[in-house]
C-alpha cells in the first residue's frame, strides 16, 4: 500500500514536472505574432538534418556492423565496449575533437593543405552532421549488432552450406534482419537530432543553421522575446512528440541498451571481403577515436594553467551531476513498474528547451529566474535521464518482486526494511550503472544552463564554451580534458559501486 | 484451530471450494493432481491470494481479510527462501529483526536455531555456497524463530534427492513436535505424506476435503487421486 502511495505521488510530480512547462508555454505562445520565416527556416532545417543525421549514420552503420560482426581481431570486444561510450561523452568534447580533425586548422584540413587544396569549413550544416554521426554511428552500430544475434544460428549454417555469398547472403539473411532494425534505429536518432542543441549552437548558427532548439534560446537570449520563443517551443514540441510516439510504434520493444554479443558463424568469403571489413573498422576506429585522442593531446598540457574559474565550474558541475543522480534516482525507484515507465518516458518526448523555457515562464511569476539556473538544472537533469534509467532499471526490479515480494510479506518487511534488505541491494548492480549514467549526463549537459546560467554560476561546459566564444582555445581545450575525466571517472564510479563484491 | 468454512477460490477458468474444514496442530499433507490448486490453497492461507468467498479462521479470530503480514503464518516456498545478496545468518535473522544489529538474545536464538538445523557455524556464508539441503535447512531455521502457529510448505524439498528429503522431512517432523504449530505441507510423493503426516488434506475435482486419515486415505483412493497416484508412482 505504502509502495503505492510513494508511487502515485512521484509520477504525478514528474507529469507536473513536465506538463506544466509544456501548458505554460502553449498559454504564452497563444500572445505573440505568427509564425515569420525565420522560424519556418529553422523547422526546415531541424527537419533536413535530423533526416540526413539519421539515414547517414544508418548508412555506415551497416557495413560496419557487418564487419563487426564476422571478423574476429584482437581488442574486437575493446571496441564493442567503446561503441557504447559516447552515449555518456560530453556534446562538447565531440564537438572540439571534431574541430580538430575537421576543423579549419584541424587534421584534414592541414593535410588537404599539402596538396593546395583551399581549407573547407566545417560551420553550418557539415559540421552538424559530423557530430551526430560521431554521437549516432555507435548507437546505430550496436543496434544493428544486436539484430544479428537475433538472425537464428540456424539460417546462418544454413547459408554457410548453400554457400551463400555477397548480394545473396545480403538478400537471404542480411537484409531481412535489417528491415526489422532499421525503422527503429533511423527513429531514435532522427528523434535525438530533432533536440539537438549544444550541436547547433557551436558548429551551426545563423539563418541556414539554427536548429528549433537554438531558435528558442536566441528568442530568449538576443531578442527576450518570450512569445517567440514560447512560439517555437511549441512547434518542437509538437513535432518531437509526434516522431517519439511514431518511434515508439515502429519500434516495439527494441532496447537499446544491451548488445547482446554472440559469435556469428559465417562461411569464407574470400580475402576481398576481409579487406574491405578492416577498411571499415579501422575506418571506425579513427573516426570515432581521433577527435577524442586529438581533444586530449590538445588540452592535457594546459590543465596545469587552467585559472580558478574553470576549477570552481568543474566543482559546481560535480555537485549538480550528484544532486541531479540523487534525484533521477529517487524518483525512478518507485516508478520501476509499466506505468511507472511510461509516464517516465514521457520526458523523452520534450526537449530540454522546451521544458527550461516553460519553467523559465513559470519561475519569473515569482523569483529572477538567472537566480534558479543551478536547481532548474538539477531537476531537468533528473527529468531528462528519467527514461534512460527506468529502461535500464526497470526489468531487473520487477524480478526482485516477483521473486521476493512473498518472501518479504511472510517476513512482515515493511517498506523501509524492504528497500534496505532486498530491493536497494539485490538492484546495485543495474543502479550503479544507471547512477553512473545520470551523473555522465548531467555533467557534460550543455541545454539548460545556457539558457539560464550566468558566469558566476557556470558548469564546466559552459564555461568552457565560454572559453571558446572568446576564442582562449587552450583553455578550452584544457577544460575539456577535465571535463572528459569527469565524466568517464564519475560513470566508472558509480558503475565499479554496483559491480563491487556484488557475488551472491 | 484453523478453521476454514465455505471457501470458494476463482482464478480465471480455475476454481476451488470447500465447505468446512478443521485443522489442529499437528502435521498435514496436502495431496492432489498436478493443477489441482494445492499451491493456490497455501496462497490463499497465507493471504497472497484472496477468495471469492468464505472464511478462514484462527483460534476463533477471522484472518480471511488480513494482509499477508498481519497472519499468524510462516511459509517455506518452493524456491527463493533465501535473500541471495545476504549471508545466512542475515537471512535467519530477519525473522527477528530487521535492524542491523542483532541483540545478543537474537543472536543466541538464531545460533541455536542454526545448531537445530545442522547449520552451525555457516553463518557467514552465501546460499549460493549452500547444498540445496542446506538451502532447505537455512529456511526451516527461519520458520522456527519465526515461530508461528501455522506452518505453510509448498513442496519444500521437490528439488532434494531421496535420502536428503528423508532427512528434511524427518526434521520438519522433529521441528513440529517440538513447537507445536498447525503444519500444510504440499507434496507430490504419497510416501513423504506416510512418513510424517498422520492427516491430509485432499485437493482434487475442485473441491477440498479433510482432514482425512492418511493412510486410510492412501489404502483407499478416491478416483482422481487413484488416477493421479497410478500415473505419478
Amino acid at each position: 500500500m505504502a509502495h503505492r502511495i510513494v508511487a502515485i505521488i512521484t509520477g504525478g510530480l514528474v507529469a507536473v514536472l513536465v506538463l506544466a512547462p509544456l501548458v505554460t508555454v502553449w498559454g504564452w505562445a497563444q500572445t505573440g505574432r505568427a509564425i515569420g520565416a525565420g522560424d519556418w527556416a529553422a523547422l526546415r532545417f531541424t527537419l533536413l538534418q535530423s533526416v540526413l543525421s539519421a539515414l547517414l549514420s544508418c548508412a555506415l552503420a551497416v557495413p560496419l556492423a557487418r564487419a563487426l560482426v564476422r571478423r574476429r581481431f584482437w581488442g574486437r570486444e575493446w571496441v564493442m565496449t567503446a561503441l557504447g561510450a559516447p552515449f555518456i561523452l560530453p556534446v562538447l568534447i565531440a564537438v572540439m575533437g571534431v574541430l580538430a580533425v575537421f576543423g579549419q586548422n584541424g587534421l584534414v584540413n592541414r593535410a588537404l593543405g599539402v596538396f593546395g587544396v583551399e581549407p573547407v569549413s566545417i560551420y553550418g550544416i557539415s559540421g552538424v552532421l559530423l557530430v551526430h554521426v560521431f554521437f549516432n554511428l555507435p548507437l546505430a552500430t550496436r543496434m544493428i549488432v544486436q539484430g544479428w544475434s537475433r538472425v537464428p544460428a540456424e539460417h546462418l549454417r544454413l547459408a554457410g552450406q548453400l554457400g551463400l555469398r555477397g548480394w545473396a547472403m545480403f538478400r537471404v539473411v542480411e537484409w531481412p534482419m535489417l528491415m526489422r532494425v532499421l525503422p527503429s534505429a533511423l527513429g531514435i536518432i532522427f528523434v535525438i537530432c530533432l533536440s539537438s542543441f549544444a550541436v547547433a549552437l557551436t558548429l551551426g548558427g545563423g539563418p541556414r543553421a539554427t536548429t528549433l532548439e537554438l531558435a528558442i534560446y536566441q528568442a530568449f537570449r538576443y531578442d527576450f522575446d518570450l512569445a517567440k520563443a514560447a512560439n517555437l517551443a511549441v512547434i518542437q514540441a509538437a513535432l518531437a512528440g509526434a516522431a517519439a510516439v511514431i518511434t515508439v510504434m515502429i519500434s516495439g520493444h527494441e532496447s537499446v541498451s544491451n548488445t547482446c554479443d554472440r559469435a556469428v558463424f559465417w562461411s569464407h568469403d574470400g580475402w576481398p571481403a576481409a579487406v574491405w571489413d578492416s577498411l571499415w573498422i579501422v575506418a571506425a576506429i579513427a573516426f570515432l577515436g581521433l577527435p577524442i585522442a586529438m581533444v586530449v593531446a590538445q588540452g592535457i598540457t594546459g590543465i596545469a594553467s587552467l585559472g580558478g574559474s574553470v576549477w570552481w565550474a568543474a566543482g559546481r558541475s560535480i555537485a549538480i551531476a550528484a544532486v541531479s543522480t540523487a534525484l533521477c534516482l529517487a524518483l525512478a525507484l518507485p516508478l520501476t513498474t509499466r506505468w511507472g515507465e511510461v509516464i517516465g518516458t514521457a520526458g523523452l518526448a520534450i526537449s530540454p528547451l522546451v521544458l527550461g523555457a516553460g519553467l523559465f515562464l513559470i519561475i519569473r511569476n515569482f523569483a529572477n529566474p538567472f537566480d534558479w539556473a543551478l536547481v532548474v538544472t538539477c531537476v531537468l537533469n533528473a527529468v531528462l535521464s528519467l527514461p534512460f534509467v527506468l529502461r535500464i532499471l526497470r526489468p531487473p526490479a520487477e524480478t526482485i518482486r516477483v521473486n521476493y515480494t512473498r518472501l518479504a510479506q511472510s517476513l512482515r518487511l515493511g517498506p523501509t526494511a524492504w528497500l534496505r534488505w532486498v530491493f536497494i541491494p539485490r538492484l546495485r548492480q543495474p543502479l550503479g550503472f544507471a547512477a553512473g549514467v545520470t551523473a555522465a549526463l548531467s555533467m557534460g549537459d550543455l541545454g539548460v544552463i545556457v539558457l539560464f546560467g550566468t558566469s558566476e554560476q557556470a558548469t564546466l561546459p559552459l564555461k568552457i564554451y565560454q572559453l571558446m566564444g572568446a576564442y582562449r582555445m587552450d583553455q578550452a581545450a584544457a577544460g575539456a580534458v577535465v571535463l572528459l575525466a569527469l565524466s568517464l571517472g564519475i560513470f566508472a564510479i558509480c558503475d565499479y559501486w554496483g559491480r563491487r563484491d556484488v557475488k551472491d | 484451530m484453523l478453521k476454514i468454512n465455505d471457501l470458494d477460490i476463482h482464478q480465471g477458468d480455475f476454481h476451488l471450494a470447500a465447505d468446512a474444514l478443521t485443522l489442529t496442530p499437528g502435521i498435514h499433507a496436502v495431496l492432489g493432481p498436478s493443477g489441482a490448486g494445492k499451491s493456490t490453497l497455501l496462497s490463499v492461507l497465507a493471504g497472497f491470494d484472496r477468495p471469492q468467498r468464505g472464511h478462514i479462521s484462527w483460534q476463533g479470530r477471522d484472518i480471511t481479510g488480513l494482509a499477508p503480514a498481519q497472519r499468524p503464518v510462516a511459509m517455506v516456498f518452493q524456491d527463493n527462501n533465501l535473500f541471495p545478496h545476504l549471508t545466512i545468518y542475515r537471512n535467519i535473522a530477519l525473522a527477528l529483526t530487521q535492524k542491523s544489529r542483532v541483540t545478543a538474545d537474537q543472536h543466541d536464538r538464531i545460533v541455536q536455531a542454526m545448531d537445530r538445523v545442522g547449520l552451525a557455524g555457516m553463518g557467514d556464508r552465501k546460499p549460493a555456497q549452500l547444498s540445496g539441503g542446506q538451502i532447505s535447512r537455512a529456511a526451516l531455521a527461519r520458520v522456527i524463530l519465526q515461530a508461528q502457529p501455522i506452518l505453510l510448505l509448498d513442496e519444500p524439498f521437490a528439488a532434494l534427492g531421496p535420502a536428503l528429503k528423508q532427512d528434511m522431512l524427518d526434521l520438519l517432523g522433529d521441528v513440529a513436535m517440538q513447537t507445536g504449530p498447525c503444519v500444510l505441507m504440499v507434496t507430490h510423493d504419497p510416501a513423504d505424506a506416510l512418513r510424517i503426516a498422520p492427516k491430509t488434506i485432499l485437493v482434487a475435482d475442485h473441491k477440498i476435503t479433510g482432514t482425512h486419515d492418511t493412510r486410510t486415505l492412501l489404502e483407499n483412493p478416491p478416483p482422481a487421486l487413484a488416477a493421479y497416484l497410478n500415473t505419478s508412482t
